[in-house]
């Protein structure tokens, strides 16, 4: 079976379909990639919000790339509360914190409320305000935890926004964030 | 008329047979794409492949903008640049919107002038030919329309002036011009509408040229000669054919890209030789551009509406002139029974022939008069151009079939072949 079967006319069909796949290919993606954000949508992708105005046991809710985070300064029975459960409480063991080594089994990751906050203190906790069930945005001061609760399907987060309770499977997740000074948490 | 005979489509296997008795598409796709072609077609029988792309390009672009676009007078100009800067690939995606219409136009005066020249629009082809017709009016709309959505300077007094047209119309012509645009004057209600109207009238184009199709499959291609395909048996037929599949779709698609080739250029080194500046200057209903010119396609009509500068009777020269541009594409549309004679194909008619031409460069000249602006001489060659665009269908044509000796018309499709490309067993000896 070694003997070469193709001529010249086999040569032209492939060379020809092939151009084709190819021109077609180029012509294609630019369709497709035309939908992918727009250079207006990533400019938006790094936002900077003055906290200055929130008071311990408040938070502020911003928008950042469409969806809200909620920015919180925690008073200290809601830090002690967090830093108080066990880690065998939580259904969800992973910090979710975008700031944090993504290694899986690292310490660094776990869940403890340290690894979520955003300052060595625990004041101030910065999360996506998006319930990790179906989207919806779960309510502040609210539910079994003391922390967060998400009306759509009865999800209960605690004062560290970790699942605790309900059909929700993650924590709420921590963005990428940092202060720039004493007064300006910058998103992304 | 009997259909040219040929092989039909017959489902082979059992899930072909499953489907065919309920849903013959196959043998629709596979009659269409085999349907038997006169052989002799030279390239001017390309332009309806090349508007069959030049919609599909017109419709997928046009889908893409509508996906970034805004229709509203305070963001519609900002929506274009936004598409032009921001959009992954945009500025590509309007350029070859843009500039496709102006392939598309091209394309379809080849078409016509093909139809014209060939005879392409006497019986039994008229329906056709109306369909054509009618194609060609929707494309003047969509092209106008799709026009003002950048809402440009040129966006916003193009839409005045030609609804404009519309108030010319005694009697009822205030009214109508309202109704139009939805207001005293063109505002965001025009352009809600203009733009539902852009995206709809496309769509309507591809039904007609769905039945435009089916006419033609009906009645048979036309060629060069105007001879008729022979059709008492299909060996017969098949000596004066070829399948469309694959020899004239080869062949379209290889004119395809060869003008692929040129619009790539113009789309990607001088996307705006084709337009005009002032439309990147954003609408402003108390300034007028200096000098309002519509797009290139339009011209020749626009030279004629504006040709017509005095009142005949109770009729004033507003109105005449309105009349008078309709009136030039429904002279054309008559053709197929203004035109009395027997030889079908300007191939065998020596005056015609010269009439055609002038007609072509009638057009061509009448184009050249719509750039200009309305003073000197200009309004005075457009009336003269006017005036043997209308008598070139409404005298010339009658009254050369009566008068005209032609030229012997041959007898098959097979025997102008044969004269042409000699059957080798002939040659060589």
């Amino acid at each position: 079976m070694s003997e070469d079967k193709g001529n010249r006319r086999d040569f032209l069909y492939v060379a020809t379909a092939g151009t084709g796949a190819v021109i077609g290919g180029a012509a294609v993606w630019p369709m497709i990639n035309q939908m992918n954000p727009s250079a207006d949508v990533q400019a938006l992708s790094s936002i900077e919000v003055d906290v200055s105005d929130v008071e311990p046991g408040t938070q502020i809710t911003v928008k950042w790339l469409g969806k809200p985070v909620f920015i919180r300064r925690r008073t200290s029975e809601e830090i002690k509360a967090a830093r108080d459960v066990a880690l065998e409480d939580l259904p969800d063991v992973d910090a979710r914190n975008a700031n944090a080594s993504p290694v899986i089994g690292e310490t660094e990751t776990y869940a403890k409320d340290s690894n979520r906050s955003l300052d060595e203190t625990g004041e101030w906790l910065v999360m996506m305000g998006v319930c990790t069930h179906l989207g919806c945005v779960p309510l502040g001061d609210a539910g079994d935890f003391g922390g967060w609760f998400c009306p759509c399907h009865g999800s209960h987060y605690d004062t560290a926004g970790r699942i605790r309770k309900g059909p929700a499977p993650e924590n709420l997740p921590v963005p990428v964030a940092a202060f720039v000074d004493a007064n300006t948490i910058k998103l992304g | 008329m009997a259909g040219i005979p040929h092989d039909h489509y017959k489902p082979k296997t059992g899930m072909q047979k499953w489907f065919h008795e309920r849903l013959p598409i196959a043998s629709l796709v596979y009659d269409t794409l085999t349907f038997p072609t006169p052989k002799n077609l030279n390239w001017m029988w390309i332009w309806g492949i090349v508007l069959t792309f030049c919609l599909a390009l017109q419709i997928i672009t046009g889908i893409i903008l509508v996906m970034h676009y805004t229709p509203h007078v305070d963001l519609a100009f900002d929506s274009v640049e936004h598409i032009m800067r921001d959009v992954n690939g945009g500025w590509a995606f309007r350029y070859l919107h843009a500039n496709g219409a102006s392939l598309f136009f091209i394309a379809v005066y080849a078409h016509i002038f093909r139809g014209l020249f060939y005879g392409s629009y006497k019986a039994p082809r008229e329906i056709t030919w109306i369909l054509g017709m009618l194609i060609y009016l929707m494309m003047m709309a969509t092209g106008f329309l799709g026009y003002v959505l950048p809402w440009g300077q040129m966006s916003f007094w193009g839409a005045t002036v030609i609804t404009g047209l519309f108030g010319a119309i005694p009697g009822v012509g205030s009214i109508l011009q309202e109704w139009l645009l939805g207001g005293p004057a063109v505002d965001n209600a025009t352009l809600n509408r203009f733009f539902s109207l852009h995206y709809l009238l496309p769509f309507v184009i591809v039904g007609l040229v769905a039945l435009h199709i089916w006419a033609f499959h009906t009645t048979g291609n036309n060629n060069p000669t105007g001879v008729e395909v022979r059709r008492k048996s299909k060996a017969e037929a098949q000596k004066d054919t070829v399948p469309f599949w694959p020899y004239y779709v080869m062949k379209d698609l290889f004119a395809l890209v060869m003008i692929m080739i040129v619009f790539m250029a113009i789309v990607g080194f001088m996307p705006n030789y084709l337009g005009h500046p002032d439309n990147y200057i954003p609408a402003n209903p108390l300034a007028t551009p200096a000098h309002i010119v519509p797009e290139w396609y339009y011209l020749p009509f626009y030279a004629i509406l504006r040709a017509i500068t005095f009142d005949v009777l109770f009729l004033d020269a507003k109105f005449l002139g309105v009349l008078a541009m309709f009136g030039s594409i429904a002279v054309m549309a008559l053709a197929p029974w203004t035109d009395t004679s027997p030889v079908r194909s300007g191939r065998y008619r020596p005056t015609f022939k010269i009439a055609f031409w002038i007609l072509g460069f009638d057009f061509m000249l009448l184009m050249w008069c719509g750039a200009q602006p309305a003073e000197g001489l200009v309004p005075l060659v457009s009336l003269i151009g006017a005036i043997y665009w209308f008598a070139y269908f409404l005298i010339i044509l009658p009254v050369l079939g009566w008068t005209e000796k032609t030229l012997p018309v041959p007898e098959t499709i097979e025997a102008d072949f044969d004269a042409h490309y000699p059957p080798k067993s002939s040659t060589v000896k």
